[in-house]
C-alpha cells in the first residue's frame, strides 16, 4: 500500500462525549492512517459532505446518546443517494447488542462496542476496505 | 481512460469527481501527470491565499471566517488544510476541518485536508497539484492553510499570491521578529486573539521590524483581529483584495507567477534527472560498497561522486 488509509471520524447528533472518538483517532493515527476528525454535533448531511470532499476510505461514527438507530442508517442512506459505494461505514459507542443486526442491514459493516481492543478495529478496517489502495 | 470522465464531471461542478481527482494527483504520479496535463488550460484563474503562522495562532478559525465573508460576497472558495504527519507511524490527525463545520455544507465551498507525509516546508508535496484541480473546478479563491510553522517553513511562498501571516500576542520579542524566515514572507500580518494582553505590543514589534526593512515596494499592513468573535475580518478581506490589486497594477502578480512556474519546471526536471541517474548507475548496490570505502578513509565522498558521474557521461 503506498498511501495511508483515510478515515473520517464523526460524532453525529447531539452527543458530547468524545473521548471514545479521540481514543480511536489516536489509535488509527498510530496505525499509520490519516484521520479526519470532524468533531461534535455533526448532521448526517455534514458527515456525508465531508466524506465526499475528503474522498475517505472509511466513515467511522461514534455515538453514546442512543440515537444510533436513526443517525447511523441516515448517513448510510445519504452516502448511497450520492452514489458513494466504495466507502466502508462502521460505528461504535453505546449500542445495545439487539440493535447491531438492524444497523448492519442498513449498511453499517460493523459495530464496535465499549471494551473492543483498538487493534480489532484497525484490523477490521484493513481487511474490509471497499476500494483497492494502489 | 476513466480520468477523462472524472475531469469532465469536475469541470461541471461535481464535488465527488473533484475529490477523486485530488486523491489521484496526491497518490499516483503517473495519473497525476496525465490529469494535470489535461486540466492545465482551465487553471490560472484563482486568487491563491496562503495562511501561515505558528501552531495555535488560529489559522483554521480565521480561515473559516474569511471563507464565510468571501462566500457572502458571491465567491466560490476552495480550502486545502494541511496538518503534520507522524514521522513514526506515517499517520496523522487532520483536524483543521473541525473549525469549519458550518461552511462544509455550502455548495460554493470545498475543503480538503492533507497530511504533510514527510514533506518539510509547511505543505504537502502535492499541495500544488491539488490546488490545480480546485482551480480548474472553478473555485476563484483558494486558501492554503499550512501546518503550524516555526521559522523556516516557507514553501508557501512558491504557491500563494497573497501570504497572510497569522500571529498571536506573547510569542517573542522584537529580536524574534527581525529573524529571517517566515517574518519575511508575509504580505499581510494578522494579529489574532488581539483581545489578549500584549496584542498592541506585538503590533508595535511587527511595525518596528517593518520600519527596519529596506527595499520595500509595499509595506505589509498589520491588522488586528479576533477570529473567534468574527472581529476585524472585513478589514482583513479588504487588505487581501488591496494586495491583489497592488500585485496586478505593479506587474508583480505576473512576476511571481512566472518565478513560481520556473521553480516548478526546474523541480520536475531535477526529479527526472535523479531517476535517470539512479537507474543508470545501479547505485543502490554499488553505493553500499563505496560507503564502506569512505568510512575506511580510502575514498572521500567527492571522489565517489566524480566516479559515479563519469559512468553516466
Amino acid at each position: 500500500m503506498n498511501r495511508p488509509i483515510r478515515v473520517l471520524i464523526a460524532k453525529p447528533g447531539l452527543d458530547g462525549h468524545d473521548r471514545g472518538a479521540k481514543v480511536i483517532a489516536r489509535a488509527l493515527r498510530d496505525a499509520g492512517m490519516e484521520v479526519i476528525y470532524t468533531g461534535l454535533r455533526q448532521t448526517p448531511e455534514q458527515i456525508v459532505a465531508a466524506a465526499v470532499q475528503e474522498d475517505v476510505d472509511v466513515v467511522a461514527m461514534s455515538l453514546l446518546s442512543g440515537a444510533h438507530n436513526y443517525l447511523f442508517p441516515k448517513v448510510a442512506e445519504l452516502l448511497k443517494e450520492q452514489g458513494v459505494d466504495d466507502v466502508l461505514v462502521i460505528g461504535g459507542g453505546v449500542i445495545p447488542n439487539e440493535d447491531i443486526q438492524g444497523l448492519k442491514d442498513a449498511g453499517i459493516s460493523e459495530i464496535f462496542t465499549p471494551g473492543t481492543p483498538t487493534s480489532l478495529t484497525i484490523d477490521f478496517i484493513k481487511n474490509n476496505l471497499k476500494r483497492q489502495i494502489p | 481512460m476513466i480520468y477523462s470522465q472524472l475531469i469532465e464531471k469536475m469541470l461541471t461542478g461535481d464535488k465527488r469527481a473533484c475529490a477523486k481527482l485530488i486523491t489521484a494527483v496526491e497518490n499516483e504520479p503517473d495519473k497525476a501527470e496525465k490529469i494535470i496535463r489535461e486540466i492545465h488550460q482551465y487553471t490560472g484563474n484563482a486568487h491563491i491565499i496562503g495562511i501561515t503562522g505558528p501552531p495555535g495562532a488560529g489559522k483554521s478559525t480565521l480561515t473559516d471566517k474569511i471563507v464565510k465573508a468571501l462566500i457572502n460576497a458571491g465567491n466560490k472558495v476552495g480550502v486545502i488544510a494541511i496538518d503534520p504527519t507522524s514521522p513514526y507511524s506515517g499517520g496523522s490527525i487532520l483536524g483543521d476541518r473541525i473549525r469549519m463545520q458550518d461552511i462544509a455544507l455550502n455548495p460554493d465551498v470545498f475543503i480538503r485536508s492533507m497530511g504533510t507525509r514527510g514533506y518539510l516546508g509547511g505543505l504537502s508535496k502535492h499541495t500544488k497539484s491539488a490546488l490545480k484541480v480546485l482551480d480548474a473546478a472553478g473555485y476563484n479563491y483558494i486558501i492554503i492553510e499550512t501546518v503550524g510553522v516555526g521559522q523556516s517553513e516557507v514553501d508557501i511562498v512558491k504557491i500563494a499570491d497573497t501570504i497572510l501571516m497569522v500571529m498571536v500576542p506573547g510569542l517573542g520579542d522584537d529580536i524574534q521578529s527581525i529573524k529571517a524566515g517566515i517574518m519575511e514572507i508575509g504580505d499581510i500580518f494578522a494579529i489574532n486573539k488581539s483581545d489578549l494582553f500584549g496584542a498592541d505590543r506585538t503590533a508595535v514589534e511587527v511595525n518596528m521590524m517593518l520600519d527596519l526593512t529596506m527595499d520595500m515596494d509595499r509595506r505589509p499592513p498589520v491588522v488586528k483581529v479576533v477570529a473567534v468573535k468574527n472581529e476585524g475580518i472585513d478589514n482583513l478581506i479588504n487588505e487581501v483584495k488591496e494586495h491583489m490589486k497592488y500585485l496586478k497594477e505593479s506587474g508583480k502578480f505576473e512576476e511571481r507567477r512566472k518565478k513560481n512556474l520556473k521553480l516548478e519546471v526546474v523541480e520536475l526536471i531535477e526529479e527526472e534527472l535523479r531517476k535517470i541517474v539512479i537507474s543508470h548507475t545501479d547505485s543502490e548496490n554499488k553505493l553500499d560498497g563505496e560507503v564502506i570505502e569512505i568510512l575506511n578513509k580510502n575514498k572521500n565522498a567527492y571522489e565517489v561522486r566524480d566516479e559515479f558521474l563519469k559512468t553516466i557521461k
